[in-house]
């Protein structure tokens, strides 16, 4: 008699602790082995693109720090670029190096998540206790910065929103002499852990061409062994001054993917000690009176000043007619942003291109063959934030 | 290759299937009818002097006083010659644009998120349902016409123990401010500062 071959269904999240967040995954199983599976989004849809045709470019800002709010601040540094190109206006010195500094901050950032919550996704307790210490030093230098420490809001067009404090500087490089211990530290229980090797070597492999199709950005493009790298190939800011490396990885699996982050911190520290050696004196945005609103002790005394600051926080800034693209290398892939101004003071149009959705498209593509427990070990090593996926 | 250089190449190449071509920005776009814009994407992503074979995004826009009322803009990038370009095409409400799902897999939830967000129908596709929005979902809610504040909400009640749908019921009108004003700003403020600073 034939053996009957019977499929199960099974449906895991929208609250499932491995599923990082609102994902609604339908398995097909054989077994133990996943044969389809469908990713339901949108859970956490927000409609943030149709809210920002509705609100000025300053108070779109803010919409940004929700996307990925692991790091925040890669996401505002998109937008702000956007229309920094339509206005055609510079970033100060100071400005870029501020912005630079803690978008890698923001990348360790998410970085420290996704790896320590991979580990806890694949057994192993310890590295998000040890890592979520060190998110903590980080987000305080975000509170110092901004003044929270999540929803930062800390960058505007033309730079960022004030100068940093006194001797946060200093504290950052303070953390970066004791971060790179850390991340040994957290190498050591991982790199050659033979249970998180054996959960991660040979997991969700991509291959290069499979890895463009999909259109994949980021770490998993690099995991696979693709040199690309926007903050090499498309330098923006002062990124073309400092001296980094990529890492890449070559068999593109789950373990690479890892092996890159731990690496990409390192440099990242590299990148931000650089910065706080070159950092000049100088104003943080830019001095057009146009775009960047007046200092307090101005409005005291300048009818002018009170005038600007009143139509920049009513009316907004305009921002010339144009269709562009600009994109950042966040710490998840490639954050974009596609800005269609109609020369008023509101985007006519503005899509958000987060990378997270294109890598969770991919997931039928990666657990088809594998085991039901591989699912939260691919799922964790796509780095997917909610936050950005749904929008 | 320079942007400048792959427009003339394009030009050159691709002649009757594309309206016009421009660089604005430091980008290029290409503008082509919905009928070549297949044809066009294949040379884009298989011709050896272009190679865009990543799909980045793909991005409507909605024009409702215009008489073909959407647009897509197809966004592309080249590792191999580090380059990127945009594809775009118009259309009316009720045209179908070609499904490249088979050229580009990644299209496949960018096809699905256009239908959901403008109700662009896309032929040949795999699997056109709607992405973001809730299970049930009515509407396009990235059109133009569609409010903000949409048409349903959600709460829980007591009575019947569940999530119901309801109008959206407001206290007060969404209130849309228009500050847009002629206003420019002064130029001779600038002259008073500078002879102020000299003063003292």
């Amino acid at each position: 008699m034939a053996k009957q071959k019977k499929t199960m269904n099974l449906n895991f999240g929208p609250q499932h602790p491995a599923a990082h967040g609102v994902l609604r995954l339908i398995l097909q199983l054989d077994g133990e082995i996943v044969e389809k599976a469908d990713p339901h989004i949108g859970l956490l849809h927000r409609g943030t693109e149709k809210l920002i045709e509705y609100k000025t470019y300053a108070q779109a800002l803010p919409y940004f720090d929700r996307l990925d709010y692991v790091a925040p601040m890669n996401q505002e540094h998109a937008f702000a670029l956007a229309t920094e190109k339509l206005l055609k206006i510079e970033v100060p010195t100071r400005g870029q190096y501020l912005r630079v500094i803690f978008c890698e901050i923001g990348r360790i950032l998410s970085h420290i998540l996704n790896i320590t919550t991979q580990a806890l996704d694949v057994g192993a307790l310890t590295p998000s206790l040890w890592g979520f210490e060190e998110r903590e030093t980080l987000m305080t230098f975000y509170e110092r910065a901004s003044g929270s420490r999540l929803h930062a809001n800390y960058f505007r067009t033309g730079g960022v929103h004030q100068d940093v404090p006194k001797n946060l500087l200093n504290d950052i490089g303070k953390f970066c002499e004791t971060f790179p211990k850390i991340i040994d530290d957290l190498e050591n229980l991982l790199t050659d852990n033979r249970i998180f090797k054996q959960r991660n070597v040979q997991i969700g492999i991509v291959t290069k061409e499979e890895a463009l199709a999909h259109s994949f950005s980021g770490v998993m493009l690099r995991g696979s062994g693709v040199a690309w790298d926007l903050r090499k190939s498309q330098p923006y800011e002062c990124y073309k001054d400092l001296d980094f490396k990529i890492p890449i990885g070559k068999n593109g699996d789950c373990y690479d993917r890892y092996l890159c982050r731990v690496e990409e911190m390192r440099e990242s520290v590299k990148i931000i000690k650089q910065c706080l050696k070159r950092v000049p004196i100088g104003p943080v945005k830019t001095i057009d009176g146009k775009i960047s609103p007046p200092k307090r002790e101005e409005l005291k005394e300048s009818m002018e000043a009170l005038i600007h600051h009143f139509k920049l926080f009513t009316e907004g800034y305009r921002v010339p007619k144009g269709k562009i693209y600009t994109a950042v290398e966040a710490p998840k892939g490639e954050f974009g942003v596609y800005l269609i101004s109609d020369g008023s003071s509101k985007p006519y149009r503005c899509k958000i291109r987060a990378p997270g959705f294109s890598h969770l498209q991919a997931m039928d593509y990666l657990v088809k063959g594998h085991m039901l427990a591989d699912v939260p070990a691919i799922l964790g090593s796509l780095d997917i934030v909610f936050g950005e996926v749904d929008r | 290759m320079k942007l400048t250089e792959l427009n003339k190449f394009l030009n050159s190449e691709l002649t009757t299937k594309i309206k016009k071509t421009y660089i604005e920005d430091e980008e290029l776009s290409i503008n082509t009818k919905v009928e070549n814009l297949y044809s066009v994407l294949l040379f884009l992503k298989t011709d050896d002097k272009c190679r865009f074979k990543q799909l980045i995004d793909i991005a409507a826009a909605d024009y409702p006083d215009e008489e073909e009322r959407f647009e897509i803009c197809y966004l592309l990038l080249s590792h191999e010659n580090n380059l990127r370009i945009k594809l775009l095409i118009n259309f009316h409400l009720e045209e179908k644009i070609p499904s490249i799902t088979k050229l580009y897999p990644a299209a496949n939830w960018m096809e699905r998120e256009v239908f959901d967000m403008f109700g662009i129908k896309f032929k040949n596709h795999p699997d056109l349902r709607r992405i973001l929005t809730d299970y049930g979902f009515d509407g396009y809610p990235l059109r133009k016409d569609f409010p903000l504040t949409g048409f349903n909400e959600v709460r829980y009640s007591e009575k019947d123990k569940k999530v119901i749908y309801e109008q959206v019921k407001l206290e007060q009108d969404y209130r849309k401010f228009d500050f847009e004003s002629p206003w420019e700003g002064t130029k001779y403020m600038e002259k008073i500062k500078i002879k102020n600073r000299k003063d003292g």
